[in-house]
């Protein structure tokens, strides 16, 4: 019973101050369930960070699940998400319950048009880094022409010259067109005996 | 709208199925929501995507589930927010679960990688894309300041790796004072 209450506690925690998404709340995760309740080495933090940027799913949910199962069984997981989820249930649905009611304000609604276009360029540099990541997944070297994924290149103007001319088609399907052409590429040069070109490792 | 069963379980279903393809962070569910909600079933309008982008981004959590909620809530009340808060955790959750027991095959195999690589070049065409048709919504307009803020925050993010949060504060100030400024010349709002 400790160890659920634990579990909930710790990613309440985890729910409650990671602002800004994504990676921003990494470290403060690895505070918890590394250095504080050793629930996992740092191996295997390393190894969860790596599975949750190959799968969807926000990092906090999937540290979540993966820890909740290896300490306390899909109970655990359970206990731990719903830890994870419940800060920002609470303030969010409390946020939206305000932006319901006031939106209409003339100073809210200049927050908000304030607010837009800078979105629309926090998407574009999500966009900018996701891409990077793939054309380009060497940083830590100083540039060189061959490190640039010319494969991810043509999968990305091919991708988005779809997405440009289909525009009722569900990106999901470009998405899952993307990946079975990019499987179907690995199994085609597998047998061939070439290594596939620079999957970013 | 007609809140039926039918309509519970469209929203349960698309955030189900945007949660399981949201790879590479919460701004990515941004894009592919707009796609579904906004142009597709028309649910809500673009500027109040970017309005619940905005909020889910400043509240703490993770950005997906925050905009899940939001956009739960908008469309159907607190019924609303919860199934959608379901449906977006579902997917990693049951993810996972199942790849916690075989980790170490699945992050070595080839062929798992070469699908994800694939999927995760389309996710960056998908956000171009978007951002490309936001993009030109805010140029349309042609008014000099939004296109300047837009311009000035993705150099801010991108170039100079400024703090998230503090582009955010900035600029809603800058929309609170250019309001607060037109109101006192007793003009029309900004």
């Amino acid at each position: 019973m400790m160890i659920y209450l634990e579990l909930l506690w710790s990613f309440m925690k985890i729910g409650l101050f990671s602002f800004g998404g994504g990676y921003a709340s990494v470290p403060l995760i690895q505070s918890q369930v590394v250095d504080l309740y050793h629930w996992m080495d740092m191996t295997e933090f390393v190894d969860i960070i790596t599975i949750s940027q190959m799968t969807p799913g926000p990092v906090a949910i999937n540290c979540a699940t993966f820890v909740g199962i290896r300490v306390g069984g899909i109970p655990g997981a359970l206990v731990a998400t719903f830890g994870c989820v419940l800060p920002s249930c609470i303030i969010v649905l409390t946020l939206a319950f305000i932006y319901q009611k006031y939106r209409n304000v003339p100073v809210i609604q200049g927050i908000l048009g304030g607010l837009r276009p800078a979105i629309v360029a926090l998407i574009a540099s999500a966009g900018v880094s996701i891409l990077q990541l793939s054309i380009y997944p060497r940083t830590d070297e100083a540039f060189r022409l061959q490190n640039i994924d010319w494969l991810a290149i043509v999968f990305f103007v091919l991708c988005f010259f779809i997405l440009r001319k289909a525009k009722k088609l569900n990106p999901i399907f470009v998405m899952l067109g993307a990946g079975g052409v990019s499987l179907v590429l690995y199994l085609i040069l597998k047998a061939a005996g070439i290594p596939f070109p620079f999957i970013s490792a | 709208m007609k809140k039926d069963l039918r309509f519970y379980l469209r929203l349960f279903a698309s955030t189900f199925t945007l949660s399981a393809f949201t790879f590479g962070g919460g701004y990515v569910m941004i894009p592919l929501m707009q796609r579904k909600f906004v142009d597709k079933f028309h649910w809500l309008e673009k500027e109040e995507m970017l309005d619940i982008a905005a909020i889910a981004q400043s509240s703490p959590g993770a950005i997906a589930v925050n905009a899940a909620i939001l956009i739960g809530y908008r469309v159907a009340g607190l019924p609303g927010a919860l199934i959608s808060i379901i449906g977006t955790v579902l997917p990693p959750l049951l993810l996972l679960s199942v790849i916690s027991y075989f980790y170490i095959a699945f992050k070595n195999s080839g062929a798992v990688r070469a699908v994800l690589w694939g999927m995760q070049v389309a996710v960056g065409a998908v956000i171009a894309d978007i951002v490309l048709s936001m993009g030109m919504e805010v140029v349309k307009k042609k008014q000099w300041l939004p296109i300047t803020v837009m311009l000035l925050s993705f150099a801010a993010v991108c170039v100079f790796g400024v703090n998230v949060m503090l582009i955010i504060l900035i600029c809603g100030a800058i929309g609170a004072l250019t309001t607060l400024y037109s109101q006192r010349k007793g003009g029309k709002q900004a």
